[in-house]
């Protein structure tokens, strides 16, 4: 490792600097106004080093870490989701009773441990990324201590996440018994085998590693907890994980198991087919009988999770630039939606309830207009970036010709309509009585603004967007 | 350009009406009024502008179906939009267009006119929500990317499911949710299978296409195309709507406000018809023409199943709504005949579909409004009270039925000779469901207005805003009665060019006929009045 190498390293180092300065910072004036500023000012500086980065012509910095195009594009992807959700935070903090500055230092690891997932090549930055930020959100979710659930909902995630760092780690250890590598680069061969080939050994330790994986992204059967933390959490904690750690590990499966190198018929491909078929059922069907508006997003990040492993499995060229843009698209909306949820909320309680919604439109019209725009979004309306994702996903599903899969995906995402309609309905029923009494915020509202702007104008002309995505991708293959 | 003025104007209207909605309800109304009169009157002034390019002689290059269809344009435009999935931004005009256009934009003039006292409550957010309607059908009609159609077809979805869930009747949220997963379950597998031709056409030709014009003739083995057809006759099927896809439409109609009724029974369900013309049977000629037994008798029962269910409706716009089903089964009827006569008697039952029922949609909603019921049981003797009214009634109930001398007559005549061609059996069945027609027309005049006076107490009859928007249709359904000819010579090329583009391989649904396409007699349904 050179000096030259830190330079490329820049961006993990900015935000680890970000999250001290923050702390320091916190220890000698605790001000909520100047963590919200040094932490936005930190991602800030972590935005530009991507830049530095990009520009060193060496981007591999010891075996350990890779700064590639797609790593800096996730990064930058994780930066910007995070400034949101720290924008987010400021208003929900003000209402609450806690000191609210070490939320921003546990949001900065957080993310550090996301853009350290988004970069690795090999097991141990994996695990090590995977723990920074697991170890993030057990504070993080837990932070209102003063509400039951949301400890309660940390608890659950400690031992879920705990246990499936264990698989995890069993995994890459049968993994490394058989192949002898920890390389990410050199699992692609083994990933077609079949058990009588002999491959029993390192097949079971792949797919304890996607059952690792697959705990953070939440798809079926590991999805139970998702509901839960989400409604425990606060919210604009729960956009966090709905989002940056799904992100980061999208990113790592893209480049640990490249779409290029899944056989159909091999037995990896054949489980991740069926918890996509699976994920995609239970999200969208367990969402219709839910009547709270987090729980709601919850299964429907399941259901979205299950359309990126459809598109994750389409083998073909398109399969990682649909991937990579489905999950922008269902980032951008799902940051926005978990932003009304928090604009919201009060520092009594999350709006949680459909009821909280009822007759929103004559009060807020436009956060009604946000709301409406990234829920169509999550839906798949056209003249939103949703659209436009999923229609890459069925593009690339079509082309790898897995016509079940791309059934499975049409139909669940019309069931789909329906949840997110009645949320959509909800706001425009006039409602009787008093009105929701909650401030106005700039940061929350440049945020969200932001957001629209971003779903709605690459809704409309996605090339841009598309071309982005395809450099990124690139470096992939 | 002109073609994207179309979109424009009303798609730019919408958030005007919305704004000046939320400081004077009435700037609303009129900001939407100018959004729709504005690109009828530019249609209007295209079409006697190139009156001579619609009517001249129509030289049809032989085995050239895009030639074909090309060669009838009025305007278009063709710029790039998604490069990476060779989608482009591709509208076109020719007179089939033309008339749908003009059909769009004066139902949504008169939308907006029949709500002028109707609406009280979000008026801004009612007329933005029913311009963009009104943008995204124009869009329809003028896609010719079929990336495009998909996307204008799901994108009014949207704002017709908010008129019919927040300012609609009773059950309204149940009508819109209904409404508007039939039609997404049905869009869908129309993207399936828009997909799927996408990369048959690219695997074949090497070149990756959603342009209609290139994925005219795309070979494909017999069971693809007829996968590929099903899944578009789904979607349109369901639109129009053919029998058994049909439950969505009386509740949708039956609880959207006034406005919502006539934009959803005017334009809404054509673009079912249009889609089957223009990219249905162009598409997979072969394929349709082997279905098209199986459509035909879908077209008899429709026909005749909702002449029974209209008849033993109590509800009023349950039973308008009903009467629609039954006259869409003439369309699908004449659209599988896929003869010029059967194809030109499509296009008139369109419009003057749209004209009559669009007219008795709005008098139920004016009769709704002063009575405050839809319940014919709760009606009676009203021609003395409101004679206006009643005579207005009873002009459309007569076009309905297909009164000589009116639109509708013209209409299902033409659509019955050029079936007779095709299969006598259809022709007859479907002449049989003119009778039922009569019965409920005159069932639904005699109940209401008729009779003795027993309910009601004095209401106002037509006012001058209402008699205008009535003496207009009326004069149109007349003019169209007498003298259909503009009509037919506008459509009579386009029609002519689609019927090419689909007869460019052998064995495809051209004008044969006698031949005896097998219908059942025993086409009607169980569940009568």
């Amino acid at each position: 490792m050179t000096a030259g190498d830190l330079l490329t390293l820049a961006p993990l180092i900015a935000l680890a600097l970000s999250a001290v300065v923050v702390m320091l910072a916190a220890a000698f004036a605790r001000s909520h106004a100047l963590a919200l500023t040094l932490t936005v000012l930190g991602l800030g500086i972590t935005l530009g080093t991507l830049f530095v980065s990009a520009g060193r012509e060496s981007h591999q910095v010891t075996p350990l870490l890779v700064f590639d195009d797609f790593a800096l594009f996730v990064i930058g992807l994780i930066v910007v989701a995070t400034t949101v959700v720290a924008l987010l935070s400021w208003g929900y903090l003000q209402q609450g009773r806690v000191d609210p500055e070490e939320h921003y230092v546990l949001l900065l690891t957080a993310t550090l441990g996301a853009a350290t997932l988004a970069a690795s090549t090999q097991f141990a930055t994996l695990f090590l990324g995977l723990e920074i930020l697991s170890v993030s959100l057990y504070a993080l979710i837990a932070y209102p201590l003063a509400r039951e659930e949301s400890v309660e909902a940390a608890v659950k995630y400690l031992v879920l996440a705990g246990a499936t760092s264990a698989f995890l780690v069993f995994g890459m250890a049968l993994v490394y018994a058989q192949t002898g590598t920890m390389v990410l680069a050199s699992l692609a061969p083994f990933l077609s085998l079949t058990p009588p080939d002999g491959g029993a050994l390192v097949v079971t330790g792949l797919l304890l590693i996607l059952g690792g994986l697959g705990f953070k992204l939440a798809v079926v059967p590991l999805h139970m907890w998702t509901p839960d933390i989400y409604q425990g959490a606060p919210a604009p904690v729960s956009a966090f994980v709905a989002t940056v750690s799904k992100g980061a590990v999208v990113a790592l499966l893209l480049r640990a198991f490249p779409p290029a190198s899944l056989e159909k018929g091999s037995a990896v491909f054949l489980v991740l087919a069926l918890v996509a078929i699976a994920s995609m059922l239970a999200g969208n069907l367990l969402a219709l009988r839910q009547d709270n508006v987090k729980r709601i997003l919850a299964y429907s990040s399941i259901a979205n999770m299950g359309y990126v492993l459809v598109a994750f499995l389409a083998t073909g060229e398109g399969a990682s630039v649909a991937v990579t843009l489905f999950l922008v698209a269902y980032a951008a909306a799902s940051l926005a939606a978990f932003g009304v949820v928090t604009v919201l909320s009060t520092g009594v309680r999350d709006a949680e309830r459909l009821d909280d919604y009822r007759g929103l439109a004559a009060n807020r019209p436009w956060l009604t207009a946000v709301m409406t725009v990234s829920l169509f979004s999550l839906a798949g309306i056209p003249l939103t970036l949703g659209f436009v994702g999923k229609f890459f996903v069925v593009t690339a599903g079509a082309g790898a010709a897995m016509w079940s899969l791309v059934i499975v995906l049409v139909l669940t995402s019309t069931i789909g309509l329906y949840y997110y309609t009645r949320i959509i309905v909800v706001m425009f029923v006039p409602r009787a009585g008093h009105e929701v009494a909650t401030e106005r915020r700039a940061p929350a509202g440049i945020a969200l603004a932001a957001l629209t702007v971003f779903v709605l104008a690459f809704g409309v002309y996605p090339a841009p967007l598309i071309r982005l995505v395809e450099w990124a991708v690139a470096t992939l293959d | 350009m002109i073609v994207v003025w179309y979109i424009v104007l009303p798609a730019l209207a919408a958030p005007l009406a919305w704004l000046g909605g939320r400081a004077r309800p009435a700037l609303a109304r009129w900001i939407a009024l100018a959004g729709t009169a504005a690109p009828l009157a530019l249609l209007v002034w295209q079409w006697a502008a190139k009156a001579d390019v619609l009517t001249s002689a129509f030289a049809a290059p032989a085995a050239d179906p895009a030639g074909a269809l090309r060669g009838v344009w009025l305007a278009h435009v063709q710029v790039d939009w998604i490069p990476q999935l060779g989608i482009t931004f591709f509208l076109a005009e020719d007179g089939l267009t033309l008339i749908m256009l003009a059909l769009t934009f004066a139902l949504g003039l008169l939308a907006v006119l029949c709500s002028w006292r109707g609406i009280t409550e979000r008026v801004g957010f009612f007329h933005f929500v029913l311009l963009w309607t009104v943008a995204g059908l124009a869009g329809v009609f003028l896609s010719f990317d079929l990336f495009l159609f998909y996307f204008f077809f799901e994108m009014m979805l949207v704002p017709m499911y908010f008129v019919i869930a927040v300012w609609g009747h009773e059950r309204r949220v149940y009508a819109a949710v209904k409404f508007f997963i039939f039609t997404q379950v049905s869009g869908l597998l129309t993207l399936v299978a828009i997909v799927a031709l996408y990369f048959i056409h690219g695997r074949a030709t090497g070149d990756y296409t959603f342009d209609y014009l290139k994925l005219l003739g795309t070979p494909m083995s017999t069971a693809t195309a007829t996968w590929l057809m099903l899944g578009f006759f789904v979607a349109f099927a369901v639109k129009l709507p053919v029998v058994p896809l049909h439950t969505w439409l009386p509740d949708a109609h039956t609880e959207a406000p006034t406005a919502g009724s006539v934009i959803l029974a005017g334009v809404l369900i054509k673009v079912g018809a249009y889609g089957m013309l223009r990219f249905m049977i162009p598409l997979f000629p072969q394929a349709s023409f082997d279905f098209r037994t199986v459509a035909m008798v879908l077209g008899v029962v429709g026909i005749i199943y909702g002449a029974l269910m209209a008849y033993g409706q109590r509800d009023l716009k349950r039973l308008v709504a009903y009467t629609s089903v039954s006259h869409m089964g003439f369309v699908l009827l004449g659209i599988f005949a896929w003869n010029t006569l059967a194809l030109q008697g499509v296009v008139l039952q369109l419009v003057c579909h749209a004209l009559s029922t669009g007219a008795l949609f709005i008098l139920v909603g004016a009769l709704q409004d002063r009575i405050h019921t839809r319940d014919l049981d709760q009606m009676g003797g009203l021609w003395q009270v409101a004679p206006r009214m009643g005579g207005t009634a009873t002009f459309f109930a007569l076009a309905s039925l297909g009164l000589p001398g009116l639109g509708n007559f013209v209409a299902e005549f033409l659509i019955l000779v050029g079936t007779w061609q095709v299969s006598r059996w259809a022709a007859v069945l479907g002449a049989v469901g003119l009778v039922f027609a009569t019965v409920y027309a005159l069932w639904f005049v005699q109940r209401a207005f008729q009779g003795a006076e027993t309910h009601q107490s004095r209401f106002a009859d037509l006012g001058r805003r209402e008699t205008g928007m009535f003496a207009a249709l009326i004069a149109g359904l007349l003019l169209l009665g007498f003298y259909p000819q503009p009509l037919i010579a506008t459509t009579r090329h386009p029609v002519e060019a689609l019927q090419l583009a689909a007869t460019t391989r052998p064995a495809t649904p051209a004008t044969q006929p006698g031949s005896s396409a097998a219908i059942p007699t025993t086409a009607a349904p169980e569940d009568g009045p």
